[in-house]
Protein backbone atom coordinates (compact mmCIF):
# COMPACT_ATOMS: atom_id res chain seq x y z
CA UNK A 1 0.00 0.00 0.00
CA UNK A 2 2.18 2.60 1.15
CA UNK A 3 2.36 5.32 -1.43
CA UNK A 4 -0.89 4.65 -2.87
CA UNK A 5 -2.22 4.25 0.59
CA UNK A 6 -1.21 7.67 1.19
CA UNK A 7 -2.85 9.23 -1.88
CA UNK A 8 -5.80 7.29 -1.09
CA UNK A 9 -6.52 8.69 2.54
CA UNK A 10 -5.58 12.06 0.92
CA UNK A 11 -7.67 12.85 -1.84
CA UNK A 12 -10.28 9.77 -2.02
CA UNK A 13 -11.09 9.21 1.68
CA UNK A 14 -11.36 12.86 2.96
CA UNK A 15 -14.02 14.18 0.18
CA UNK A 16 -15.33 16.25 2.80
CA UNK A 17 -13.87 20.11 2.75
CA UNK A 18 -15.14 22.52 5.64
CA UNK A 19 -16.31 26.12 4.90
CA UNK A 20 -17.85 28.72 6.23
CA UNK A 21 -19.93 29.19 3.31
CA UNK A 22 -24.35 29.02 3.05
CA UNK A 23 -24.08 25.86 1.10
CA UNK A 24 -22.36 23.98 3.77
CA UNK A 25 -24.73 25.42 6.35
CA UNK A 26 -28.14 24.64 4.46
CA UNK A 27 -29.93 21.62 6.02
CA UNK A 28 -28.34 18.04 5.41
CA UNK A 29 -31.82 16.66 4.40
CA UNK A 30 -33.00 19.25 2.23
CA UNK A 31 -29.22 19.39 0.55
CA UNK A 32 -29.67 15.50 -0.10
CA UNK A 33 -32.86 16.13 -1.60
CA UNK A 34 -32.00 18.89 -3.73
CA UNK A 35 -29.24 16.84 -5.26
CA UNK A 36 -30.97 13.87 -5.62
CA UNK A 37 -33.44 15.77 -7.41
CA UNK A 38 -30.81 17.95 -9.46
CA UNK A 39 -29.57 14.15 -10.98
CA UNK A 40 -32.98 12.67 -11.25
CA UNK A 41 -34.24 15.56 -13.54
CA UNK A 42 -30.50 15.34 -15.67
CA UNK A 43 -31.18 11.63 -16.44
CA UNK A 44 -34.99 12.37 -17.03
CA UNK A 45 -34.14 15.39 -19.90
CA UNK A 46 -33.68 14.16 -23.85
CA UNK A 47 -30.65 13.68 -25.07
CA UNK A 48 -30.25 16.80 -27.36
CA UNK A 49 -31.74 19.19 -24.39
CA UNK A 50 -28.14 20.75 -24.60
CA UNK A 51 -29.56 24.24 -23.29
CA UNK A 52 -30.96 22.16 -20.06
CA UNK A 53 -27.44 20.66 -19.56
CA UNK A 54 -25.82 24.18 -19.91
CA UNK A 55 -27.83 25.49 -17.77
CA UNK A 56 -27.68 22.46 -15.35
CA UNK A 57 -23.63 23.20 -15.48
CA UNK A 58 -24.55 27.29 -14.95
CA UNK A 59 -26.23 26.48 -11.63
CA UNK A 60 -23.88 23.59 -10.26
CA UNK A 61 -20.62 26.34 -11.05
CA UNK A 62 -22.51 28.69 -9.31
CA UNK A 63 -23.37 26.46 -6.10
CA UNK A 64 -19.44 25.19 -6.59
CA UNK A 65 -18.34 29.29 -6.16
CA UNK A 66 -20.54 30.11 -3.45
CA UNK A 67 -19.27 27.04 -1.59
CA UNK A 68 -15.87 28.43 -1.36
CA UNK A 69 -14.38 25.02 -1.48
CA UNK A 70 -12.21 25.86 -4.41
CA UNK A 71 -12.64 24.13 -7.62
CA UNK A 72 -9.50 22.33 -8.09
CA UNK A 73 -9.95 19.65 -5.12
CA UNK A 74 -13.92 19.23 -6.65
CA UNK A 75 -12.06 18.62 -10.26
CA UNK A 76 -9.76 16.32 -8.95
CA UNK A 77 -11.86 14.29 -7.43
CA UNK A 78 -14.40 14.75 -10.73
CA UNK A 79 -11.23 13.58 -12.71
CA UNK A 80 -10.97 10.63 -10.08
CA UNK A 81 -14.06 8.71 -11.09
CA UNK A 82 -14.21 10.19 -14.98
CA UNK A 83 -12.34 7.27 -15.99
CA UNK A 84 -15.52 4.80 -15.23
CA UNK A 85 -17.95 6.84 -17.04
CA UNK A 86 -15.96 7.19 -20.03
CA UNK A 87 -15.25 3.12 -19.89
CA UNK A 88 -19.06 3.29 -20.11
CA UNK A 89 -20.12 5.84 -22.64
CA UNK A 90 -17.43 4.58 -24.83
CA UNK A 91 -19.73 1.15 -25.48
CA UNK A 92 -21.99 3.97 -27.13
CA UNK A 93 -19.78 4.57 -29.53
CA UNK A 94 -20.20 1.22 -31.35
CA UNK A 95 -23.78 2.21 -32.30
CA UNK A 96 -25.16 4.10 -35.43
CA UNK A 97 -24.86 7.58 -34.23
CA UNK A 98 -23.27 6.53 -31.37
CA UNK A 99 -21.08 9.32 -31.49
CA UNK A 100 -23.90 12.05 -30.20
CA UNK A 101 -25.26 9.52 -27.96
CA UNK A 102 -22.18 9.06 -26.39
CA UNK A 103 -21.37 13.37 -25.95
CA UNK A 104 -24.70 14.03 -24.71
CA UNK A 105 -24.16 11.00 -22.21
CA UNK A 106 -20.77 12.10 -21.53
CA UNK A 107 -22.66 15.60 -20.39
CA UNK A 108 -24.98 14.51 -18.61
CA UNK A 109 -23.22 11.73 -16.37
CA UNK A 110 -20.02 14.21 -15.66
CA UNK A 111 -22.93 16.89 -14.63
CA UNK A 112 -24.67 14.10 -12.20
CA UNK A 113 -20.87 13.34 -10.77
CA UNK A 114 -20.29 16.80 -10.19
CA UNK A 115 -23.26 17.67 -8.27
CA UNK A 116 -22.55 14.37 -5.82
CA UNK A 117 -19.06 15.24 -5.60
CA UNK A 118 -20.20 19.11 -4.24
CA UNK A 119 -22.55 17.06 -1.81
CA UNK A 120 -20.25 15.05 -0.58
CA UNK A 121 -17.59 17.84 -0.24
CA UNK A 122 -19.99 20.21 1.45
CA UNK A 123 -21.71 17.97 3.69
CA UNK A 124 -20.41 15.31 6.67
CA UNK A 125 -21.38 12.03 5.99
CA UNK A 126 -22.97 11.66 9.25
CA UNK A 127 -24.82 14.77 8.24
CA UNK A 128 -26.06 12.49 5.13
CA UNK A 129 -26.68 9.26 7.72
CA UNK A 130 -28.72 11.25 9.87
CA UNK A 131 -31.29 12.50 6.70
CA UNK A 132 -31.14 8.96 5.70
CA UNK A 133 -32.30 8.13 9.19
CA UNK A 134 -35.42 10.94 8.90
CA UNK A 135 -36.12 9.76 5.43
CA UNK A 136 -37.09 6.44 7.19
CA UNK A 137 -34.31 4.07 5.75
CA UNK A 138 -34.32 1.17 7.67
CA UNK A 139 -32.63 1.06 10.97
CA UNK A 140 -30.27 -1.60 9.81
CA UNK A 141 -28.75 -0.42 7.18
CA UNK A 142 -28.16 3.37 8.25
CA UNK A 143 -26.28 1.34 11.58
CA UNK A 144 -24.33 -0.61 9.52
CA UNK A 145 -23.71 2.55 7.16
CA UNK A 146 -22.62 4.58 10.26
CA UNK A 147 -20.11 1.53 11.64
CA UNK A 148 -18.78 1.03 7.88
CA UNK A 149 -17.75 4.79 7.73
CA UNK A 150 -16.77 4.59 11.55
CA UNK A 151 -14.44 1.85 11.18
CA UNK A 152 -13.04 2.30 7.57
CA UNK A 153 -10.29 4.65 8.81
CA UNK A 154 -8.80 2.49 11.26
CA UNK A 155 -9.27 -0.69 8.70
CA UNK A 156 -7.37 1.04 6.47
CA UNK A 157 -4.83 2.14 8.19
CA UNK A 158 -4.60 -1.65 10.22
CA UNK A 159 -4.18 -2.99 6.43
CA UNK A 160 -1.62 -0.37 5.64
CA UNK A 161 0.62 -1.73 9.05
CA UNK A 162 0.44 -5.11 8.37
CA UNK A 163 1.36 -5.49 4.57
CA UNK A 164 4.34 -3.16 5.92
CA UNK A 165 5.24 -5.52 8.56
CA UNK A 166 4.38 -8.27 5.95
CA UNK A 167 6.66 -6.85 3.57
CA UNK A 168 9.21 -6.03 5.31
CA UNK A 169 9.91 -9.76 6.24
CA UNK A 170 10.07 -10.86 2.62
CA UNK A 171 12.86 -10.83 0.10
CA UNK A 172 10.93 -12.68 -2.86
CA UNK A 173 9.12 -10.40 -5.63
CA UNK A 174 7.38 -12.91 -7.60
CA UNK A 175 4.03 -12.11 -8.62
CA UNK A 176 2.51 -15.54 -7.17
CA UNK A 177 4.02 -14.37 -3.97
CA UNK A 178 3.29 -10.98 -3.84
CA UNK A 179 -0.23 -12.12 -4.66
CA UNK A 180 -0.24 -14.56 -1.86
CA UNK A 181 1.44 -11.39 0.57
CA UNK A 182 -1.55 -9.58 0.08
CA UNK A 183 -4.28 -12.41 0.48
CA UNK A 184 -2.97 -13.27 3.71
CA UNK A 185 -2.69 -9.39 4.79
CA UNK A 186 -6.69 -9.83 3.52
CA UNK A 187 -7.39 -12.80 5.53
CA UNK A 188 -5.96 -11.85 8.52
CA UNK A 189 -7.45 -8.26 8.28
CA UNK A 190 -10.97 -10.20 7.88
CA UNK A 191 -10.16 -12.29 11.16
CA UNK A 192 -9.23 -9.34 13.12
CA UNK A 193 -12.49 -7.28 11.79
CA UNK A 194 -14.35 -9.97 13.10
CA UNK A 195 -12.89 -10.26 16.99
CA UNK A 196 -12.89 -6.35 16.82
CA UNK A 197 -16.81 -6.69 15.96
CA UNK A 198 -17.35 -8.67 18.70
CA UNK A 199 -15.37 -6.56 20.94
CA UNK A 200 -17.74 -3.35 19.68
CA UNK A 201 -20.57 -5.40 20.70
CA UNK A 202 -19.22 -6.22 23.93
CA UNK A 203 -18.10 -2.16 24.43
CA UNK A 204 -21.84 -1.41 22.71
CA UNK A 205 -23.48 -3.49 24.98
CA UNK A 206 -21.42 -1.67 28.20
CA UNK A 207 -22.91 1.36 27.56
CA UNK A 208 -26.35 0.47 27.30
CA UNK A 209 -27.04 -0.28 24.09
CA UNK A 210 -29.94 -2.50 22.62
CA UNK A 211 -31.58 -3.34 19.70
CA UNK B 1 -18.57 -2.18 -13.47
CA UNK B 2 -20.57 0.57 -11.81
CA UNK B 3 -22.49 2.35 -13.71
CA UNK B 4 -22.99 6.22 -13.57
CA UNK B 5 -26.08 8.22 -13.84
CA UNK B 6 -27.30 9.23 -17.41
CA UNK B 7 -27.02 5.97 -19.02
CA UNK B 8 -30.22 3.57 -17.90
CA UNK B 9 -33.23 4.81 -18.97
CA UNK B 10 -36.32 5.36 -16.73
CA UNK B 11 -38.08 1.73 -17.02
CA UNK B 12 -34.62 0.16 -16.61
CA UNK B 13 -33.88 2.35 -13.29
CA UNK B 14 -37.57 1.67 -12.13
CA UNK B 15 -37.42 -1.99 -12.74
CA UNK B 16 -34.03 -2.51 -11.13
CA UNK B 17 -34.81 -0.20 -8.04
CA UNK B 18 -37.23 -2.35 -7.50
CA UNK B 19 -36.08 -5.80 -7.92
CA UNK B 20 -33.30 -4.34 -5.52
CA UNK B 21 -35.32 -3.23 -2.86
CA UNK B 22 -37.20 -6.53 -2.75
CA UNK B 23 -33.77 -8.28 -2.60
CA UNK B 24 -32.46 -6.13 0.02
CA UNK B 25 -36.25 -6.05 1.96
CA UNK B 26 -35.73 -9.86 2.13
CA UNK B 27 -32.14 -9.66 3.22
CA UNK B 28 -32.89 -7.29 5.96
CA UNK B 29 -35.79 -9.98 7.24
CA UNK B 30 -33.59 -13.01 7.13
CA UNK B 31 -30.85 -10.73 8.69
CA UNK B 32 -33.59 -9.55 11.76
CA UNK B 33 -34.70 -13.06 12.35
CA UNK B 34 -31.94 -15.37 11.91
CA UNK B 35 -28.26 -13.07 12.61
CA UNK B 36 -27.28 -13.40 16.67
CA UNK B 37 -27.42 -9.88 18.38
CA UNK B 38 -23.71 -10.53 18.80
CA UNK B 39 -23.29 -10.71 15.18
CA UNK B 40 -24.87 -7.56 13.92
CA UNK B 41 -21.61 -4.74 14.44
CA UNK B 42 -19.97 -7.77 12.12
CA UNK B 43 -22.23 -6.17 8.82
CA UNK B 44 -21.20 -3.00 9.32
CA UNK B 45 -17.34 -4.30 10.01
CA UNK B 46 -17.58 -6.29 7.07
CA UNK B 47 -18.70 -3.75 5.06
CA UNK B 48 -15.59 -1.55 6.37
CA UNK B 49 -13.65 -4.00 5.31
CA UNK B 50 -15.05 -4.95 2.29
CA UNK B 51 -14.30 -1.46 1.32
CA UNK B 52 -10.83 -1.54 2.49
CA UNK B 53 -10.04 -4.76 0.56
CA UNK B 54 -11.44 -3.25 -2.44
CA UNK B 55 -8.90 -1.03 -2.71
CA UNK B 56 -6.14 -2.85 -2.51
CA UNK B 57 -4.63 -3.79 -5.92
CA UNK B 58 -3.19 -6.71 -7.08
CA UNK B 59 -0.31 -6.00 -9.49
CA UNK B 60 -1.33 -8.07 -12.82
CA UNK B 61 1.13 -8.11 -15.90
CA UNK B 62 2.39 -5.19 -17.45
CA UNK B 63 1.82 -2.71 -14.84
CA UNK B 64 -1.60 -2.84 -14.33
CA UNK B 65 -3.56 -3.79 -11.48
CA UNK B 66 -7.04 -5.21 -10.06
CA UNK B 67 -8.79 -5.29 -7.52
CA UNK B 68 -10.82 -7.48 -5.00
CA UNK B 69 -15.09 -6.93 -5.73
CA UNK B 70 -15.77 -9.02 -2.44
CA UNK B 71 -19.68 -10.03 -3.26
CA UNK B 72 -18.51 -14.27 -3.11
CA UNK B 73 -15.96 -13.48 0.13
CA UNK B 74 -18.71 -12.02 1.82
CA UNK B 75 -21.26 -14.52 1.37
CA UNK B 76 -18.80 -17.42 1.99
CA UNK B 77 -17.73 -15.71 5.58
CA UNK B 78 -21.19 -14.25 6.19
CA UNK B 79 -23.49 -16.24 4.57
CA UNK B 80 -25.31 -14.64 1.67
CA UNK B 81 -28.31 -12.28 3.11
CA UNK B 82 -25.55 -10.34 5.12
CA UNK B 83 -23.16 -10.17 1.71
CA UNK B 84 -26.27 -8.40 0.39
CA UNK B 85 -26.57 -6.14 3.32
CA UNK B 86 -23.03 -5.88 3.25
CA UNK B 87 -22.71 -4.96 -0.67
CA UNK B 88 -25.41 -2.67 -0.64
CA UNK B 89 -23.74 -0.48 2.24
CA UNK B 90 -20.50 -0.29 0.51
CA UNK B 91 -22.14 0.50 -2.81
CA UNK B 92 -24.26 3.88 -0.74
CA UNK B 93 -20.88 4.72 0.53
CA UNK B 94 -19.46 4.86 -2.94
CA UNK B 95 -22.28 5.94 -4.16
CA UNK B 96 -23.16 9.15 -1.63
CA UNK B 97 -19.24 9.95 -0.68
CA UNK B 98 -17.25 8.98 -3.60
CA UNK B 99 -19.62 9.91 -6.33
CA UNK B 100 -19.09 5.81 -7.74
CA UNK B 101 -21.76 4.69 -9.05
CA UNK B 102 -24.61 6.97 -10.02
CA UNK B 103 -28.04 7.88 -7.35
CA UNK B 104 -29.89 6.98 -9.82
CA UNK B 105 -28.12 3.84 -10.84
CA UNK B 106 -28.16 2.84 -7.01
CA UNK B 107 -30.46 0.14 -7.83
CA UNK B 108 -29.27 -1.38 -11.28
CA UNK B 109 -25.96 -1.41 -9.36
CA UNK B 110 -27.38 -3.20 -6.11
CA UNK B 111 -28.91 -5.31 -8.17
CA UNK B 112 -25.87 -6.58 -10.16
CA UNK B 113 -23.00 -6.08 -7.73
CA UNK B 114 -24.72 -6.86 -3.98
CA UNK B 115 -27.59 -8.89 -5.33
CA UNK B 116 -26.96 -11.08 -7.77
CA UNK B 117 -23.24 -11.56 -7.62
CA UNK B 118 -23.59 -12.87 -3.52
CA UNK B 119 -26.21 -14.64 -4.57
CA UNK B 120 -25.27 -16.13 -7.58
CA UNK B 121 -21.89 -16.98 -6.24
CA UNK B 122 -23.22 -18.30 -2.92
CA UNK B 123 -25.71 -20.97 -4.99
CA UNK B 124 -22.45 -22.51 -6.92
CA UNK B 125 -20.67 -22.21 -4.39
CA UNK B 126 -23.12 -24.45 -2.30
CA UNK B 127 -23.56 -26.35 -5.08
CA UNK B 128 -19.98 -27.13 -5.68
CA UNK B 129 -19.31 -27.53 -2.01
CA UNK B 130 -22.33 -30.38 -1.57
CA UNK B 131 -21.42 -32.44 -4.89
CA UNK B 132 -17.38 -32.98 -3.75
CA UNK B 133 -18.82 -33.90 -0.46
CA UNK B 134 -17.74 -31.00 1.70
CA UNK B 135 -14.03 -30.54 3.36
CA UNK B 136 -11.71 -27.90 2.52
CA UNK B 137 -11.29 -28.52 -1.00
CA UNK B 138 -14.37 -28.65 -1.94
CA UNK B 139 -14.83 -25.08 -0.14
CA UNK B 140 -11.73 -23.87 -2.03
CA UNK B 141 -13.27 -25.34 -5.80
CA UNK B 142 -16.24 -23.87 -4.79
CA UNK B 143 -15.56 -20.65 -3.72
CA UNK B 144 -13.13 -20.13 -6.49
CA UNK B 145 -15.51 -20.88 -9.14
CA UNK B 146 -18.49 -19.22 -7.49
CA UNK B 147 -16.01 -16.37 -7.98
CA UNK B 148 -15.22 -16.21 -11.21
CA UNK B 149 -19.31 -16.86 -11.85
CA UNK B 150 -20.23 -14.27 -10.10
CA UNK B 151 -18.47 -11.89 -12.16
CA UNK B 152 -19.59 -12.56 -15.31
CA UNK B 153 -22.88 -13.24 -14.19
CA UNK B 154 -22.82 -9.82 -12.67
CA UNK B 155 -21.63 -8.48 -15.86
CA UNK B 156 -24.04 -10.21 -18.04
CA UNK B 157 -26.76 -8.09 -16.28
CA UNK B 158 -25.01 -5.62 -16.22
CA UNK B 159 -25.27 -5.28 -20.37
CA UNK B 160 -28.60 -6.28 -20.65
CA UNK B 161 -30.05 -3.30 -18.29
CA UNK B 162 -27.01 -0.83 -20.48
CA UNK B 163 -28.82 -2.17 -23.71
CA UNK B 164 -31.97 -1.79 -22.64
CA UNK B 165 -31.87 1.53 -21.87
CA UNK B 166 -30.61 1.94 -25.08
CA UNK B 167 -27.01 3.00 -24.28
CA UNK B 168 -25.16 0.46 -25.77
CA UNK B 169 -26.00 -1.99 -28.27
CA UNK B 170 -26.55 -5.53 -26.85
CA UNK B 171 -24.54 -7.03 -30.12
CA UNK B 172 -21.54 -4.79 -28.58
CA UNK B 173 -22.09 -4.40 -24.89
CA UNK B 174 -22.46 -8.20 -24.24
CA UNK B 175 -18.96 -9.52 -25.53
CA UNK B 176 -17.30 -6.60 -24.25
CA UNK B 177 -18.66 -6.95 -21.11
CA UNK B 178 -18.96 -10.38 -20.80
CA UNK B 179 -14.93 -11.24 -22.28
CA UNK B 180 -14.02 -8.45 -19.96
CA UNK B 181 -15.17 -9.99 -17.05
CA UNK B 182 -14.42 -13.70 -17.25
CA UNK B 183 -10.99 -12.32 -17.33
CA UNK B 184 -11.39 -10.01 -14.33
CA UNK B 185 -13.22 -12.82 -12.91
CA UNK B 186 -10.08 -15.17 -12.86
CA UNK B 187 -8.40 -12.52 -10.77
CA UNK B 188 -11.32 -12.38 -8.45
CA UNK B 189 -11.08 -16.00 -8.21
CA UNK B 190 -7.69 -16.19 -7.33
CA UNK B 191 -8.05 -13.45 -4.33
CA UNK B 192 -10.80 -14.60 -2.97
CA UNK B 193 -9.45 -17.97 -2.60
CA UNK B 194 -6.10 -17.20 -1.70
CA UNK B 195 -8.47 -15.29 1.21
CA UNK B 196 -10.58 -17.90 1.95
CA UNK B 197 -7.74 -20.29 2.66
CA UNK B 198 -6.38 -17.90 4.79
CA UNK B 199 -8.98 -17.52 6.77
CA UNK B 200 -9.79 -21.52 6.63
CA UNK B 201 -6.28 -21.63 8.03
CA UNK B 202 -6.29 -19.10 10.92
CA UNK B 203 -9.82 -19.42 12.13
CA UNK B 204 -11.29 -23.11 10.65
CA UNK B 205 -14.34 -22.56 12.79
CA UNK B 206 -16.13 -19.73 10.47
CA UNK B 207 -15.87 -21.94 7.50
CA UNK B 208 -15.89 -25.81 8.54
CA UNK B 209 -18.65 -27.36 10.84
CA UNK B 210 -16.73 -30.31 11.85
CA UNK B 211 -16.19 -32.02 8.22
CA UNK B 212 -18.89 -29.80 6.61
CA UNK B 213 -18.95 -26.18 5.62
CA UNK B 214 -20.81 -24.18 8.10
CA UNK B 215 -24.45 -23.52 6.56
CA UNK B 216 -25.53 -20.14 6.49
CA UNK B 217 -28.88 -20.37 4.49
CA UNK B 218 -31.49 -22.73 4.20
CA UNK B 219 -32.96 -23.91 1.18
CA UNK B 220 -36.07 -21.46 1.57
CA UNK B 221 -33.85 -18.28 1.88
CA UNK B 222 -31.76 -19.67 -1.59
CA UNK B 223 -34.96 -20.42 -3.15
CA UNK B 224 -36.29 -16.92 -2.03
CA UNK B 225 -32.99 -15.53 -3.20
CA UNK B 226 -32.97 -18.01 -6.60
CA UNK B 227 -36.33 -16.36 -7.31
CA UNK B 228 -35.47 -12.79 -7.04
CA UNK B 229 -31.98 -13.25 -8.90
CA UNK B 230 -33.88 -15.11 -12.04
CA UNK B 231 -36.43 -12.91 -12.25
CA UNK B 232 -33.72 -9.74 -12.83
CA UNK B 233 -32.53 -12.18 -15.17
CA UNK B 234 -35.83 -12.45 -17.00
CA UNK B 235 -36.33 -8.75 -16.99
CA UNK B 236 -33.28 -7.77 -18.32
CA UNK B 237 -31.60 -10.68 -20.17
CA UNK B 238 -34.20 -12.46 -21.63
CA UNK B 239 -35.34 -9.69 -24.04
CA UNK B 240 -32.35 -10.15 -25.80
CA UNK B 241 -31.85 -13.97 -25.59
CA UNK B 242 -33.46 -14.93 -28.67
CA UNK B 243 -30.60 -15.30 -31.16
CA UNK B 244 -33.22 -15.12 -34.40
CA UNK B 245 -32.80 -11.45 -35.87
CA UNK B 246 -36.17 -10.80 -36.29
CA UNK B 247 -36.51 -11.45 -32.89
CA UNK B 248 -34.08 -8.67 -32.00
CA UNK B 249 -36.04 -6.78 -34.39
CA UNK B 250 -39.06 -7.09 -32.76
CA UNK B 251 -37.54 -6.05 -29.11
CA UNK B 252 -36.11 -3.03 -30.82
CA UNK B 253 -39.30 -2.03 -31.64
CA UNK B 254 -41.29 -3.15 -28.94
CA UNK B 255 -38.54 -0.58 -27.07
CA UNK B 256 -38.60 2.29 -29.53
CA UNK B 257 -35.18 2.11 -30.19
CA UNK B 258 -35.27 0.95 -33.49
CA UNK B 259 -34.70 4.39 -35.78
CA UNK B 260 -30.81 3.96 -33.79
CA UNK B 261 -30.41 1.02 -35.76
CA UNK B 262 -31.54 2.40 -39.37
CA UNK B 263 -28.68 4.94 -40.07
CA UNK B 264 -25.51 3.07 -40.15
CA UNK B 265 -22.53 5.07 -40.62
CA UNK B 266 -20.65 4.05 -44.08
CA UNK B 267 -16.98 2.64 -43.08
CA UNK B 268 -17.44 2.58 -39.24
CA UNK B 269 -15.40 0.16 -37.79
CA UNK B 270 -18.44 -1.93 -35.90
CA UNK B 271 -21.31 -0.85 -37.84
CA UNK B 272 -21.61 -4.82 -38.62
CA UNK B 273 -22.95 -4.87 -34.90
CA UNK B 274 -25.83 -2.61 -34.98
CA UNK B 275 -27.65 -4.58 -38.17
CA UNK B 276 -29.57 -7.77 -37.86
CA UNK B 277 -25.78 -9.56 -37.76
CA UNK B 278 -25.86 -8.81 -34.38
CA UNK B 279 -26.78 -12.85 -33.59
CA UNK B 280 -23.72 -14.19 -34.68
CA UNK B 281 -21.93 -12.38 -32.11
CA UNK B 282 -24.07 -13.22 -29.38
CA UNK B 283 -24.11 -17.15 -30.22
CA UNK B 284 -20.62 -16.73 -30.64
CA UNK B 285 -20.61 -15.21 -27.20
CA UNK B 286 -22.52 -17.77 -25.64
CA UNK B 287 -20.39 -20.61 -27.33
CA UNK B 288 -17.49 -19.05 -25.67
CA UNK B 289 -19.17 -18.48 -22.69
CA UNK B 290 -19.86 -22.10 -22.29
CA UNK B 291 -16.60 -22.91 -23.09
CA UNK B 292 -15.39 -20.19 -20.38
CA UNK B 293 -17.34 -22.01 -17.95
CA UNK B 294 -15.61 -25.45 -18.35
CA UNK B 295 -12.11 -24.06 -18.38
CA UNK B 296 -12.93 -21.58 -15.60
CA UNK B 297 -14.27 -24.84 -13.55
CA UNK B 298 -10.74 -26.49 -14.48
CA UNK B 299 -8.74 -23.83 -12.95
CA UNK B 300 -10.63 -23.67 -9.79
CA UNK B 301 -10.16 -27.31 -9.32
CA UNK B 302 -6.09 -26.59 -10.30
CA UNK B 303 -6.40 -23.58 -8.03
CA UNK B 304 -7.75 -25.28 -4.99
CA UNK B 305 -5.53 -28.09 -5.62
CA UNK B 306 -2.46 -25.79 -5.36
CA UNK B 307 -3.80 -23.80 -2.48
CA UNK B 308 -3.99 -26.97 -1.07
CA UNK B 309 -0.83 -28.57 -1.29
CA UNK B 310 0.91 -25.37 0.73
CA UNK B 311 2.18 -26.53 3.98
CA UNK B 312 -0.90 -23.78 5.24
CA UNK B 313 -2.80 -26.71 5.39
CA UNK B 314 -1.21 -29.20 7.56
CA UNK B 315 -1.04 -25.96 10.69
CA UNK B 316 -4.77 -25.81 9.77
CA UNK B 317 -4.85 -29.14 11.13
CA UNK B 318 -2.38 -28.61 14.21
CA UNK B 319 -4.50 -25.02 14.30
CA UNK B 320 -7.92 -26.99 15.13
CA UNK B 321 -6.37 -29.59 18.40
CA UNK B 322 -5.38 -26.51 19.68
Amino acid sequence: MGKTGSIFAGVLLSPYKHRASFVHSFPPMAKLIVAVLFVVAMVLLPRDAWGAFAAGAGVLLAVALVSRVGLGHLLARLILVEPFVLCVAGLSLFQPNGFWIFLSMLTRSTLCLFCMVLLSATTRFSDILGALWRLRVPPLIVTTLALMYRYLFLIFEEAGRMHRARASRTFSQSRWFVWRRWATVVGHLFVRTSSRAERIYDAMCARGWRT
Amino acid sequence: MHIPDGFLNTPTVLASGAVAMASVGVALRIVGKTFPARRVPLIGLAAAFVFAAQMINFPVAGGTSGHLIGGVLAAVLLGPSAAVLVMTCVLVLQCFMFADGGVTALGANALNMAVVAPVVGYAIYRAICKLTGGGLRGILIGTAFGAWCSTVAASVICAGELALSGSAAWGVALPAMVWMHMIIGLGEALITTLVVAVVAQLRPELLLDGDKPVSHAGYRELLGYGVLASLGLAIFVAPFACPWPDGLEKVAQRLGIEHLAQAPLVGWPFADYASPHISSAVISTGLAGCVGVVVAFGLAWLLARAVMLKPIIERNNSGQNR
